[in-house]
């Protein structure tokens, strides 16, 4: 417990003295504000611009979440299927590898060229950008059942529905919960890109408006209200992910 | 021989005959890379019977567990079961293997009631019943095997002869016509795998389910088996099929007096003059 806290605290004293350390080079380098503004000039342009910026994080907040449930939803369909049949993960992985390498902010364009600029293609980029570490990690999770246990459970004479319901589905869900972690903060990076090239709304289009109009500090508290949008949501599924699926995490407690 | 084998004489066949082998033999793989794994083998086990089967690795005692399960079909040959074959009628099983198979994110209750959600009957009043009557069925067969207070706990907060003891009442809770052990006890240490023998034996002697146990502990198989098959290496046949009359309830002790050293003995022998590398020696 005490050794738990001391990790905390020591946790929070390097957040608090980078931001320290940041604060007191600004002042002593003679760094300018139009380069590198102070943390405290940041938080005092967040209070003041609050009511303005405040539109612009629902937006993108909106959009990230509404393409990261449709691209949930996509990846653990696409994983379940992928990982209960044999042909189908020897078959589609190659190709879901080819995809998940490209980089997927370059379908921006293409997007915006079918849909518009505004928020049709951002919620596609969160989504497209999100379905592929779920898909690879749930198919994982449901393909690497232990031949013995699916010994048993044939030996039951379970069906694969059975077989999937009983055992792949909850055995994959840490990997699911795993990756979940990971597309959430990949959606955001998806979103902000597409509002930057394609939106007149959201953090991203609202941060390349301030650095065009050489409002720094506002670009600064663009940054921040997404890092805090980002460790808020990777936060709320590492609690869920505890809850659900916290058998697979049994190693960290015992430690 | 199957139309002989029909309505009249199955209720016969069904005391007598309770599993029986007429000239199974399994493949595994096709054209040139096929090897064959198990030869022309016959094999009577009669209800309630504890049969061992002894042998050296890749014998193909694993696959004769297989067969029974239904998980593979012969390549040749036909398996009956209660005088029908083996498909006609839906048979209970129940397995258990070396690893523990318990799902780690299911107490020992549920990861116990699973078979009782699956297989039919059961599996139709799993809903109405999980709660009162499978629940009391789980914790009592617990209770039997010395882990009772431990049925809210998870596989891995157990040791590993308490987690070998949950996954024999998982293999057991759905009583079922076949208790097909594949060497359960093999990663345990040797006062945790005897305190398991007579947990079995106790078991067994109070359901006398029909047990096929598949081992490479020689004194296992003798101490809690009625008869013992032992098998050549692979292709494998049985070499010798015999019957072991120990009083029971049999106690560790036993493991010790003349008879029994003698049989072990024998049964050691017959498998390493029989070995794959006593084999390749004559050949070469």
């Amino acid at each position: 417990m005490s050794k738990d806290m001391r990790r905390k605290l020591a946790s929070a004293s390097l957040i608090f003295g980078v931001f320290v350390f940041w604060e007191l080079a600004c002042l002593l380098g003679g760094i300018s504000d139009l380069v590198l503004p102070r943390p405290t000039q940041i938080i005092a342009t967040l209070v003041q611009s609050a009511p303005g910026i405040w539109p612009h994080a629902y937006q993108t907040l909106y959009v990230t979440l509404l393409g990261f449930m449709i691209g949930v939803f996509i990846g653990l369909s696409l994983g379940v299927l992928i990982g209960s049949s044999r042909l189908a993960y020897d078959t589609a992985y190659p190709l879901l590898v080819g995809i998940s390498s490209i980089p997927k902010v370059a379908v921006v364009p293409i997007f915006v060229l079918w849909f518009g600029a505004g928020t049709v293609p951002a919620v596609l980029t969160a989504m497209i950008i999100c379905i592929f570490p779920i898909v690879v990690n749930v198919a994982t999770g449901i393909a690497t059942v232990e031949p013995e246990l699916e010994d048993v459970m044939r030996s039951m004479k379970a069906s694969k529905l059975d077989i999937l319901w009983n055992v792949g589905l909850p055995r994959s869900m840490p990997y699911f919960f795993a990756s979940l972690k990971v597309a959430v903060t990949l959606s955001f990076v998806g979103s902000v890109v597409a509002e930057t090239v394609a939106s007149n709304r959201g953090v991203g289009n609202m941060m390349m408006i301030a650095s065009s109009t050489f409002n720094v500090p506002l670009v600064f508290a663009g940054l921040f209200v997404l890092a805090f949008m980002g460790v808020s949501l990777y936060v709320i599924f590492l609690q869920i992910e505890r809850r659900v699926a916290g058998w697979a995490m049994r190693k960290h407690d015992v430690v | 021989m199957l139309d002989a084998g029909a309505p009249t004489t199955g209720t016969i066949h069904q005391e007598t005959d309770f599993v029986r082998f007429e000239n199974v033999s399994l493949r595994y793989g096709s054209g040139e890379n096929a090897t064959l794994a198990l030869t022309p083998t016959n094999l009577n086990i009669s209800k309630g019977d504890f049969l061992a089967l002894v042998g050296p690795s890749g014998c193909g005692k694993s696959t004769i567990l297989k067969l029974v399960s239904e998980l593979l079909k012969p390549s040749s040959g036909y398996i009956f079961f209660g005088g029908r074959e083996l498909g006609a009628t839906p048979v209970r099983v129940g397995m258990a293997f070396q690893s523990s198979t318990l799902l780690p994110w299911l107490t020992i209750r549920d990861n116990v009631m699973l078979p009782l959600k699956i297989v039919p009957p059961f599996r139709k009043d799993y809903r109405a019943l999980r709660h009162t009557a499978y629940r009391e069925r789980v914790d009592s067969l617990l209770a039997q095997v010395g882990l009772d207070g431990f049925a809210e706990k998870y596989p891995w907060q157990l040791s590993g002869g308490m987690m070998q003891r949950a996954n024999l009442c998982r293999a057991l809770v759905h009583e079922p016509d076949l208790l097909l052990l594949d060497e359960p006890f093999g990663a345990l240490d040797q006062f945790t795998r005897e305190e398991l023998w007579s947990t079995l034996q106790d078991l067994w002697i109070e359901r006398k389910t029909t047990v096929i146990l598949v081992t490479h502990d020689l004194r296992e198989a003798a101490f809690l088996a009625n008869r013992i098959c032992v098998m050549s290496p692979r292709p494998g046949s049985i070499l010798e099929d015999r019957a072991i009359k120990f009083q029971r309830p049999r106690t560790v002790d036993l493991t010790f007096e003349n008879e029994f050293v003698a049989i072990v003995q024998h049964l050691r022998n017959m498998i390493v003059h029989n070995s794959p590398g006593a084999a390749s020696r004559k050949a070469t």
